[in-house]
């Protein structure tokens, strides 16, 4: 990187920027994460900033061990966002250690073992929650009924304190508060006790609330509405392609449409999978994160469909209720594999690589055809 | 706007949309820059050998005089823009990236400034392209587009005979020069005749102009030269202002359709593409008999006091344009030659006006802004969208960054044109366009080193196999004549062999003395002894040099 500066050309730049892009994506994720806030009360604040916090921290920690400056990196806003979109992940009332370990885990494990900023191959959002999922279930499959800030039943901000550092349960009367469970983690309870999906469906599952977020689940995956906004910002900027959101819900949106279709008593249908869970926060901020996908649009396309199946696969047939995580961390590890494949067809070449000939062979054939035989 | 509208233009992929500060140099006619006293011309000035000098110092020279013949084929004369006397032919600095000296010929002006004796061929028609290329190559005219291509090259269809389409490429779509701009709304009859001769040199059936939609008085102009001398067979192309749409590679993509395969030239597909002013140049040459002695330089640039355009005599210094400008308005940051995308910058201005200097941008900082690498490559991808070749840019840097160079050649490195695109949008403000010069050079140097490697092999096994060869040799000669020796009789055959040898050297030594200083030897008898000494000394002009 020596002689960086200022002989060669070109001598323009745009005004971009990391950190500039980084903020653009917080920015939409906001309303989502507000609301979480505002449905789940104060201990969902305190879980974002402790999160966030910790990410911060451990960036730090990560650069100084590794003998690289901590400013700049603190400053390009991208452990900022790990910590925040791995605190959108995780139940809203989860207690402070949780959210410490997970956030150490994301930025210390996921990113900077690999070499900081860019170098990962996971996204390490989706490794920390895959790593507090099987380290502790219990925590991570504690959901708790919306109880809005400032409702009858909400806890208040000394309580969430409490909720936080101390515990849950002694606090706010017995198990029933906490008690909600999720829509996907209730269907597939009902149906392995052979309970059949139409009569169960609409006791866990209204479109209305689970389109505007009105349920339990992670603190900032419940609205969809909220993400998808915050998600076509970010189309409308071309700070992500659509390739990767629309990929990735129209896969899930085939195959729960067919498998619906085949046998509707043992299979939801599309808008259950699409608005529940995490499908939402990762079609439009996480599995579009640049870092683990492919560089290609015709990559993305693979690598989004990829997730999209793997989804459906975990949530119908798998152990899990949810697979989001999963299906994230199964198709980033694939991106080097489509990388290599998958590439777009250079100007003058063949899609094989090779130069073109246009006297020879079928894509010759079909170019000459395109440019009306000429 | 194109004289024939079923013309169907086509699109390059990624490229940008950049502010283009046209307007700021465009707004006078195009001044004619001052007879400076002295002149340096460079000995190249375009791609290929440097030219060789045919005058001494001392010469009076009149303009448009030849100076230094071309060497070889892939070369350009260099002619006297004005006329004088040749007060030196040595080293001077010339613009060039790395700020390296090359032989020049310094011309002192008389001030007369007078022609030497033109030959026009108003009647080119009649000529056999082959000599027109000849007249096309005299005068010295190389691609004034940038790269300062010999122009005749570009001229023959080769073995085709003929080719489909000539394409004029009046796109200029670097942002802040306007010299093609000038010269087309005011010189549109000399491009349109100049498109004519070029079409006849390669037997074109076509001729398409091209000319971005920002500069609606050139394509106003061209449209109405084509009109005006009726040429049917030349269509104006209005393409859309898209860097690099003036990019070789990307303009005969907007305007046929067709790729330049890769590694092959666009005459691969019956296309030739040459720069509108080259096209005007030749037709100076031809039909006015004027070599390349000059040419439209922009000054512009928000820093420059008078931004406007310049007909510069080929080694006038830049420092005597920039003045006869105005200079600049104190914000000057960087001086550039050429523009922001592709330029370079010009830390001395004691420097020559060449054939390829296009503009001389007086940067502010904003104009040309430094920037600071501020993170890694974080993916976004944001490179690969905007490359009009459809490369990876970032697996490239990753690959170059990491000396990978077999990896960069695999992602189509040398498929690279350099716009610089990428590196313009990356957030990271990563060099990128550095990086894979950075493997180009390596590459290139590896494949140098090789060769040389290849050729000291060979010549290491050569001397191997001769040696083995006179060894061989030596020891045949060795036993035919101890078989000879055997043959004549055991111990008395070895004493006459002595015998032999001592009389033979008594012979020498009488015949040296005979002789005094004429050292002849004497031939027949010693040959047989000395042959095997001899054949041990290596024979140099066996070996084959370096």
């Amino acid at each position: 990187m020596n002689n960086a500066g200022p002989l060669a050309s070109p001598h323009t730049r745009q005004s971009s920027s990391v950190s500039a892009i980084m903020l653009q994506v917080w920015l939409a994720l906001l309303p989502a994460s507000l609301f979480g806030v505002w449905l789940y009360g104060w201990p969902a604040l305190n879980l974002l900033l402790i999160t966030t916090a910790a990410a911060l921290a451990a960036e730090a920690l990560g650069q100084r061990l590794a003998g690289r400056p901590i400013m700049p990196s603190l400053k390009d806003g991208s452990a900022l966002l790990t910590g925040w979109i791995l605190a959108m992940t995780l139940p809203p009332w989860a207690p402070w250690w949780v959210a410490v370990i997970g956030a150490l885990f994301a930025i210390i494990i996921g990113k900077q073992v690999f070499g900081g900023l860019g170098q990962n191959l996971f996204n390490p959002a989706m490794l920390a929650r895959v790593a507090l999922l099987i380290a502790f279930p219990l925590e991570l499959t504690t959901w708790v009924a919306p109880q809005p800030l400032f409702s009858a039943n909400a806890p208040g901000f000394i309580d969430s304190l409490h909720i936080t550092f101390v515990g849950v349960a002694p606090l706010v009367g017995g198990v029933d508060a906490i008690s909600g469970a999720t829509v996907l983690d209730g269907i597939k309870t009902e149906l392995a006790r052979g309970a059949e999906l139409g009569v169960v469906l609409p006791d866990y599952y209204r479109a209305g609330d689970a389109m505007l977020g009105q349920m339990g689940g992670s603190l900032g995956e419940t609205s969809a509405l909220l993400l998808l906004l915050g998600g076509l910002y970010l189309i409308w900027r071309g700070h992500i392609t659509w390739q990767i959101p629309a990929a990735l819900l129209g896969t899930v949106a085939l195959l729960a449409t067919g498998f619906h279709l085949y046998d509707p008593l043992r299979f939801a249908h599309a808008g259950v999978h699409l608005l529940s869970g995490g499908l939402m926060l990762a079609a439009f901020f996480i599995a579009t994160d640049p870092v683990g996908s492919p560089a290609s649009r015709r990559g993305q396309l693979i690598f989004a469909a990829g997730i999209g199946a793997l989804v459906y696969i975990i949530r119908t047939w798998g152990g899990f209720p949810e697979g989001v995580a999963f299906a994230v961390l199964l198709m980033n590890a694939a991106t080097p594999l489509i990388d290599h494949y998958v590439r777009p067809r250079v100007y003058g070449r063949d899609p094989h690589g090779k130069p073109l000939d246009y006297q020879r062979g079928r894509f010759a054939r079909r170019l000459k055809k395109q440019q009306g035989g000429e | 706007m194109s004289s024939h509208p079923d013309q169907t233009l086509w699109s390059f992929p990624g490229g940008l949309e950049l502010p283009g500060h046209k307007a700021l140099s465009t707004a006078g006619p195009i001044e004619v820059a001052k007879l400076p006293k002295q002149l340096v011309l460079p000995l190249q000035q375009h791609i290929g050998a440097p030219a060789n000098p045919v005058v001494q110092v001392g010469d009076k020279v009149k303009k448009g005089q030849l100076l230094a013949a071309p060497e070889g084929f892939v070369s350009a004369p260099i002619h006297a823009s004005t006329s004088g006397t040749v007060i030196a032919i040595e080293d001077r600095q010339v613009p060039h990236p790395s700020g390296l000296s090359a032989p020049c010929i310094v011309l002192e002006s008389d001030g007369e400034d007078a022609w030497c004796e033109l030959q026009p061929h108003a009647d080119y028609v009649n000529l056999d392209p082959s000599e027109l290329r000849n007249i096309i190559r005299d005068a010295g005219i190389v691609g004034l587009g940038g790269a300062g291509f010999p122009s005749f090259i570009k001229l023959n269809p080769g073995a085709r005979t003929s080719i489909d389409t000539l394409i004029l490429n009046g796109a200029e779509c670097e942002p802040f020069i306007s010299c093609d701009d000038m010269l087309m709304r005011e010189r549109a009859d000399e491009v349109v005749h100049g498109a004519r001769i070029m079409q006849h040199a390669l037997n074109a059936k076509r001729c398409l102009i091209g000319i971005e939609d920002n500069k609606p008085e050139a394509i106003a102009a061209i449209g109405e030269a084509i009109r005006r001398l009726n040429q049917p067979s030349i269509s104006l192309m209005k393409v859309p202002t898209r860097y690099p749409a003036g990019g070789e590679k990307q303009l005969i993509r907007l305007l046929t359709g067709k790729e330049v395969p890769s590694q092959g030239l666009p005459i691969d597909i019956g296309v030739v593409c040459h720069n509108v002013a080259t096209a005007a140049s030749v037709h100076r040459a031809v039909e006015l008999g004027q070599p390349m002695i000059s040419r439209i330089v922009t000054i512009t640039g928000h820093a420059a006091a008078q931004p406007q355009n310049m007909e510069v005599r080929l080694g006038t210094p830049i420092e005597a344009v920039l003045e006869q400008a105005g200079g600049d308005n104190g914000q000057a940051h960087r001086l550039l030659l050429g523009g922001p995308m592709m330029g370079f910058e010009l830390r001395n201005r004691q420097l020559p006006t060449t054939k390829t200097a296009n503009c001389l941008l007086l940067a502010t900082d904003q104009d040309a802004p430094k920037r600071e690498v501020i993170s890694d490559c974080i993916r976004c991808g944001q490179c690969a969208l905007v490359c009009p070749m459809r490369l990876l840019p970032q697996q490239l840097y990753w690959h170059a960054k990491a000396k990978d160079f077999d990896k960069a050649q695999d992602y189509d490195l040398f498929d690279c044109i350099e716009c610089g695109c990428c590196t313009h949008v990356c957030p990271a403000q990563l060099p990128l366009v550095n990086f894979y010069r950075f493997a180009k050079t390596h590459i290139w140097a590896q494949e140098r080193e090789k060769q040389q490697a290849d050729l000291a092999r060979e010549r290491h096994e050569f001397r191997l196999f001769r040696q083995q060869r006179e060894k061989e040799e030596k020891a045949a000669r060795h036993k035919a004549k101890a078989d000879a020796v055997a043959k004549g009789g055991g111990e008395d055959s070895k004493k006459a062999a002595i015998k032999a040898a001592m009389e033979r050297a008594k012979a020498k030594k009488a015949a040296v003395q005979a002789n005094g200083a004429d050292e002849a030897p004497t031939e027949a008898p010693v040959k047989e002894s000395t042959a095997p000494e001899t054949a041990g000394q290596p024979a140099p002009d066996k070996e084959p040099k370096p």
